[in-house]
């Protein structure tokens, strides 16, 4: 288990205070103006000699996404960090809880990494719904003003950086970094088409980089302790500490920080009590948010939670938010409830997407309750096949992957129902699914 | 689009909102709000300004508020957009309402994390006190809406009411919020559950246990 002197968010719980004496007392802050000051440059090698990858679901590496911004931006055209607190993926909770216990990690964070890609002002896009945590987020950003952490000569360094909290208003797609780009300049959250990427016109058509908040929140402690020290846990290409956020049917749901690589049988047991009814009830597994594939009990119960390691099972670490299920559960309604949650927040701009959603939803409601034709599971894989990969962003990919992993593993228990209700053999009534 | 919020009678509001202006308070945050991103850069503000106006008109009816055409069109103007800029965003995002709500919004999360900890319970409780989906009751207190992912998976499953999350629920906590809510007090917020303190394991956390009870450093240990 890791160690609590290695753990990067030690007030996660927020036992104690988020205040700025209280994280200073924590360490965050300490002689900020140090780290800095060893250059642009050498901030992102460390980075980058870290293996930090992005915590936000696609795993990119955080330094080389550094790398790309320009080195020296025009004055009319500034650099701009925008770091994506739009939480919205079902079983993620992590960026909440830095953010309502450890603000100023956040805060400091984005200081640094604001500097290191030469940014003039950092925006934190917080989802709407999280509104006690944008109290604590402004009330945060304040006190770091007030005592000269951020704004101009920023903790001394001779660098300006302001930091800007900005709320949504309720949209899972504007996680989604161009359009949250586009919420940003007040619009709909609909993405845009890349390229351009951010990088070259991004808000506000400036440069722009999207980085997740633990991406970013646990950049100065990699600078204090040492790209080394971070890369001293998980597999290689899977470095670091990671917040793990396991919910569903185990004994006791919890947000934990864990090495990368942990197995998926460790981090259970030693966090979460073990699986409700013991390890013979587990179902499945969500690994990483519920855009990813699903994983039958006998893959995941020895598998490594890291990127790599979930890819071999066919799956993907994603925001590390680990839905479990028991047997008890009724696994087509578990992923017909998340079809009807990408039905009811697809953008609307792309039509396989916006009418793909829809339609994968109603029939898998028909499949949960049997109410359907065996020879229609290859008709709703085919039609996954054809809304993913086919629309601007991953939220059609997203929306057909959970339906696909369902009809790879659980093919048999849709056909049981179906058979159940159909005893008879007759073929239902054909009627179109609209 | 069966479930689409019945958008009241425009005459109505337009007789009851036309005059729709910031309170003195509220002028001085939109200004705030506005000096947050560039001079030439203000429609980003339509977001925050709606919230604002939202707050504004719930402070008004002592309820959770909404947002009336005559609303939308003053941001519009205090914006500097066309009215259509500022409709498609208010319509956009779920947290705008365009229909009157409760005095409470109890918004249930349905989404799979909850489901799988019983937010049927939770919707089951609502019902029991006489709150249905889509729908205000008649003595103007609750509005239920079933939504999506709030993100406090691992404190499932959960509902936001106004303002607050109250997490860790069953059927019975559940009833006692609302029973409380009607009453007029203010039930804890955070997690229901006995002892716990946010996401930390049921019965004290497995990790980070010199943080209970001080600000421990653990630079010294590194």
């Amino acid at each position: 288990m890791l160690a609590d002197k290695d753990r990067i968010f030690t007030n996660v719980y927020g036992f104690q205070p988020w205040n700025l004496p209280a994280a200073q007392k924590r360490g965050d802050w300490d002689a900020t103006k140090n780290l800095m000051a060893i250059g642009q440059d050498a901030i992102i090698d460390k980075i980058k000699a870290s293996g930090l990858r992005g915590r936000g679901g696609a795993g990119f590496p955080t330094g080389m996404k550094w790398s790309f911004m320009p080195k020296e931006p025009r004055a009319d055209r500034p650099n701009f960090l925008v770091i994506n607190a739009d939480e919205s993926e079902p079983g993620s909770c992590k960026d909440r809880e830095i953010i309502r216990h450890d603000p100023h990690k956040l805060i400091e964070g984005a200081l640094i990494a604001g500097y290191a890609m030469r940014a003039r002002a950092a925006y934190i896009y917080i989802r709407g719904e999280y509104i006690r945590e944008a109290e604590v987020l402004f009330a945060a950003v304040k006190e770091a003003y007030a005592a000269g952490l951020i704004g101009k000569n920023a903790s001394k360094s001779g660098y300006d950086f302001d930091v800007f909290v900005h709320r949504g208003a309720g949209a899972y797609i504007c996680g989604e970094e161009t359009a949250m780009l586009e919420s940003l300049e007040g619009k709909k959250g609909q993405p845009r088409l890349k390229p351009p990427f951010p990088a070259g016109a991004g808000l506000y058509g400036c440069p722009t980089t999207v980085n997740n908040v633990e991406s970013i929140a646990v950049v100065p402690t990699i600078l204090r302790r040492g790209p080394e020290w971070f890369a001293s846990f998980g597999n290689e290409g899977n470095k670091g500490t990671k917040l793990f956020q396991i919910s569903g049917h185990v004994n006791k749901p919890v947000v934990v920080e864990e090495a990368m690589s942990i197995s998926f049988r460790e981090l259970i047991e030693k966090h979460c009590g073990g699986i409700r009814g013991g390890w013979d009830n587990l179902l499945a597994v969500i690994p990483g948010g519920s855009s990813v594939p699903l994983v039958p009990a006998e893959q995941i119960m020895d598998c490594p939670m890291d990127f790599d390691g979930l890819k071999a099972v066919g799956s993907g670490l994603g925001t590390a938010a680990v839905i479990v299920m028991d047997k008890s559960t009724d696994i087509v309604r578990a992923i017909s409830r998340l079809s009807y949650f990408y039905k009811h927040e697809s953008c609307g701009q792309c039509t396989p997407c916006r009418e793909g959603t829809g339609w994968m939803w109603r029939v898998m409601e028909r499949m949960r309750t049997g109410d359907a034709d065996i020879s229609e599971i290859d008709t709703l894989y085919q039609v996954t096949k054809q809304v993913e990969g086919h629309t601007i962003c991953a939220l059609g990919d997203a929306a057909a992957w959970p339906i696909q992993g369902l009809i790879k593993h659980f093919r048999p228990e849709m056909e049981r129902r179906i058979v159940e209700r159909n005893g008879s053999g007759e073929a239902p009534m054909m009627e179109a699914a609209e | 689009m069966a479930d689409a919020p019945q958008i009241p009678d425009e005459a109505e509001t337009r007789a009851r909102w036309g005059n729709f202006a910031w309170t003195a308070e509220n002028a001085e945050k939109a200004r705030e709000i506005a000096s947050r991103y560039p001079e030439n850069r203000r429609l980003s503000c339509s977001i925050p300004f709606l919230d604002l106006a939202q707050r504004q008109v719930g402070a008004e009816t002592n309820t959770q508020g909404w947002l009336p055409i005559p609303v939308i069109e003053f941001v519009a103007r205090e914006i500097g957009a066309p009215y259509i800029r500022i409709f498609e965003v208010a319509t956009f995002y779920t947290m705008f309402n365009l229909a009157p709500v409760g005095r409470y919004h109890v918004q249930v999360c349905g989404t799979t994390p909850c489901m799988l900890r019983g937010s049927d319970d939770v919707m089951a409780a609502c019902k029991s006190r006489g709150l249905h989906k889509g729908g205000t009751t008649a003595d103007g207190m609750f509005t239920l809406t079933e939504v999506e992912c709030l993100g406090n998976c691992a404190s499932a499953p959960m509902v936001q009411i106004n303002d607050d999350n109250y997490e860790d629920l069953d059927f019975d906590r559940t009833v006692a919020i609302l029973d409380a809510l009607a009453k007029g007090e203010k039930p804890k917020a955070g997690s229901q559950e006995p002892g716990r303190h946010t996401v930390e394991a049921y019965g004290g956390p497995t990790n980070l246990t010199a943080m209970v009870s001080e600000n421990h450093d653990f630079r010294g240990e590194w």
